[in-house]
């Protein structure tokens, strides 16, 4: 049966209900929770801070260190807790998405830790990382030049749909699913996260890319109204 | 319908002001025919300058400011010294008053004590420190709280002209010595004294957004005021009163 | 950030029966639930103490038993030190302080019989339940130990059974029953950690207080008739305990698990509530 409608109703451009909150763990310098429908992802960011040991140091430019993980009960079937490959691949994407905004130049010799931690998930977990990160870094007194906003779009059979859920991933009719979690800045409009899991007719990525850069649009205003209601 | 509109926060990327009416300042960026904000922060226009007042994230070191450091290491010809954020900080042997032989420098201030100290000079990420200065109150803190707090919420606690540091002291019989890298060293004869004038500095700290915070830490310290605080003077106001 | 002089601060406030946040030595800070954290564990809960915050999920799995309890389910309890949690993170195997707590408090809940383990049989011999307790630490601000075991008692409470496919003897991931967890309400145990600095003793410590102790004391307290029974006890730490020390402890313990006996039973009531106003 073709995909004509979506599972939870929603139409093909239409986010699933989206929020956001800074300051949720006192002890980091800046820190938010992003809601994406059912996925939950905090962030929380420690820095800059001069990087020890000493000849881990860039004496050019600062570093960024990113790590990404799940709960072990963010899923239906528990995932071990510790590191695993995924979260791993998860984290260093993450790291060359947020790399671009930060002005390391101005921070030699410094680290950045940026942790990210997925408490509840239902697909799109990167991207709510990221989106979270990027709101913590802003809060934290970052310097960067503007902000990032990521969402996981699909072809799901031969429908671009804007916001995946684990229910649409797991489509298997038709042209089956693909997922393509993208991140965009908010100024320059280019793209530093693109990943595809999947098959698309190349003349259809054009369509997908809009379809990314209007939604993560509205998923900046969320961020933006959110880190305006700093205290 | 007058209402004091609260300054806007603006965020990274954010346009600031267009075409050429201001020249870019600190945390701010020339972006095509726009200014940028490079950090979050308070938009502050100061003559020609646009400029962003962070606040929050690490403490930025100026030069004449007095910081709370802690003694983090010795070498040769000084001291190395933590006052906060990603800048390697150092107190030079020569810049302490008198003659201390090498031999005597642990003694002077050991690893792991506090100082109060200045900054003399600010490079791109280390700052010299020094102890030769007109200011009063330098030197190792060998009693006393401190409190660690955002750097940028300082100036509140400070307060106009120091009205806002005032309150704390007469509430508190406590004196009180801030760093502007964020930690506030405050001392007295008691721990419930110091300990108060803590609670009211991390009272100030987290209120500094809203409106009326004068009066608002006023009605704090009346309400959580503990019974050995209590002075001839401050009872002679609440008479006055009545 | 913990000083020189803290332990001096710290030390002059309790010889004063004070904390420098105005508490008395044997006060807790606040204490805040909230339960559901993620709704694809079988049962989840955040609890803040004052700012300390940790979440707790549990997942339930089906495995064979153990050779020595072949009608008994089993039980895992883990805690993770989040990264984002402290600024003194740092990588690599568990510390000694997760694995530490997580087995005080696997300890305590298993020694006191809150978990019906015969009843989580599916069939003898062959397929049991099990399950997975798991601590993680959102913000380190002391006292992780009390923090972590009240939220395991509170995420086991609400935790409800995944639908069991008895023919294909495998979990429908997903989809959830409205069975509780075979749980003797009355057998639940609740956990205080003292801590001792210089000649004095006192609970729920901010985490520059804990950092200056010296010695700490678990003490996992039940009452499942009319008397209470301690299920576990963990002296950590260098420190030394007189016998009147422990017994003054103990005591307090009791005290104390009154208080949090309340706590729990109107969360759980506060709950209820909500749930059905959904």
């Amino acid at each position: 049966m073709a995909y004509t409608k979506r599972f939870d109703g929603r139409k093909i451009d239409e986010l699933r209900e989206t929020s956001a909150k800074i300051g949720v763990v006192p002890n980091a310098d800046g820190s938010a929770l992003f809601k994406q429908g059912d996925t939950i992802a905090i962030a929380a960011v420690y820095g800059p801070k001069i990087l020890n040991p000493k000849h881990c140091q860039n004496p050019e430019k600062g570093v960024l260190r990113v790590h990404y993980n799940m709960l072990s009960f963010s899923v239906s079937e528990r995932i071990r807790p510790g590191l695993s490959r995924r979260s791993q691949e998860i984290s260093k994407v993450t790291e060359w998405a947020l790399s671009p905004l930060v002005l390391l130049d101005e921070l030699p010799g410094t680290v950045i830790d940026v942790h990210i931690n997925i408490l509840q998930a239902n697909a799109g977990t990167r991207c709510a990382g990221i989106n979270a990160a990027a709101m913590a870094l802003a809060a934290a007194g970052v310097p960067m030049t503007e902000m990032i906003s990521a969402v996981a779009v699909g072809k799901i059979d031969d429908k671009i749909v804007t916001d995946v859920t684990k229910e649409e991933e797991d489509y298997e009719d038709g042209e089956g699913a693909t997922d393509i979690p993208v991140a965009f800045l908010s100024n320059s409009g280019k793209l530093t996260l693109l990943q595809l899991d999947g098959r698309i007719q190349a003349k259809r990525m054009k369509e997908a890319l809009e379809a990314g850069k209007e939604a993560c649009k509205k998923i900046f205003e969320i961020q933006k109204k959110a880190l305006k209601e700093v205290e | 319908m007058a209402t004091k509109i609260k300054k806007e926060i603006v965020i990274p990327g954010e346009i600031i002001s267009k075409g050429n009416d201001f020249l870019p300042g600190d945390w701010t960026m020339k972006q095509g025919e726009n200014i940028i904000a490079t950090r979050i922060g308070i938009v502050e226009k100061y003559d020609k300058l646009i400029k962003i007042i962070p606040i929050s994230g690490v403490y930025i070191p100026r030069g004449g400011n007095v910081v709370i450091g802690e003694i983090k290491d010795l070498t040769m010809n000084g001291w190395m010294v933590n006052i906060g954020g990603p800048y390697s900080a150092f107190l030079p042997l020569r810049e302490c008053p008198g003659f201390i032989e090498e031999s005597e420098m642990e003694n002077v201030y050991g690893i792991g004590d506090l100082i109060v100290t200045r900054i003399f000079d600010v490079r791109r990420t280390s700052v010299d420190l020094t102890m030769k200065s007109r200011e009063r109150g330098l030197g190792k803190i060998q009693n006393g709280i401190v409190v660690r707090v955002n750097p940028h919420r300082v100036p509140r606690v400070i307060g106009k002209e120091g009205s806002m540091i005032k309150m704390i002291k007469d509430a508190s019989n406590c004196y009180i010595t801030v760093g502007q890298n964020g930690l506030i060293w405050i001392n007295g004869d008691d721990i419930e004294k110091q300990a108060f004038a803590k609670r009211i500095v991390e009272y100030i700290v987290d209120n500094t957004t809203t409106e009326g915070l004068t009066e608002k830490v006023e009605k704090w310290i009346a309400e959580n005021k503990p019974a050995s605080t209590k002075t001839a003077s401050n009872e002679e106001k609440i008479e006055v009163k009545e | 950030m913990v000083y020189k002089i803290t332990r001096k601060n710290v030390l002059e406030a309790v010889n004063k029966e004070k904390r420098l946040d105005g508490r008395g030595l044997l006060e807790h800070r606040p204490i805040e639930v909230n339960f559901g954290v993620s709704n694809k564990a079988e049962g989840s809960v955040s609890v803040k103490f004052g700012k300390t915050e940790v979440v707790c999920g549990i997942k339930m799995g089906v495995q064979e038993p153990y050779t020595d309890h072949e009608n008994e389910g089993t039980m895992t309890t883990s805690m993770e030190l989040l990264p984002l949690s402290s600024p003194d993170f740092e990588y690599g195997a568990p510390s000694i302080g997760a694995v530490e707590t997580a087995r005080i408090i696997d300890r305590g809940i298993r020694e006191s019989g809150f978990i019906e383990f015969e009843k989580l049989c599916i069939k003898d011999g062959e397929k049991v339940w099990s399950i997975f307790i798991d601590l993680a630490i959102i913000n380190d601000d002391g006292n992780l130990i009390d923090a972590g075991a009240l939220a395991a008692i509170l995420a086991l409470m609400s935790a409800r059974f995944p639908e069991y496919d008895e023919k294909k003897e495998k979990i429908k991931f997903g989809e959830f029953t409205d069975k509780k967890l075979p749980l003797n309400a009355d057998k639940m145990p609740l956990t205080t950690t003292f801590f001792k600095l210089g000649e004095k003793i006192f609970i729920d410590p901010t985490r520059e207080e804990e950092e200056v102790t010296e010695g700490r004391l678990t003490i996992e307290v039940s009452k499942p008739e009319k008397e209470e029974m301690i299920n576990a006890m963990q002296k950590g730490g260098e420190a030394v305990f007189s016998t009147e020390e422990v017994e003054k402890m103990v005591d307090e313990s009791t005290k104390i698990f009154k208080k949090l006996n309340s706590l729990v039973n109107e969360e759980l009531k506060k709950a209820k509530k909500e749930a059905k106003e959904k």
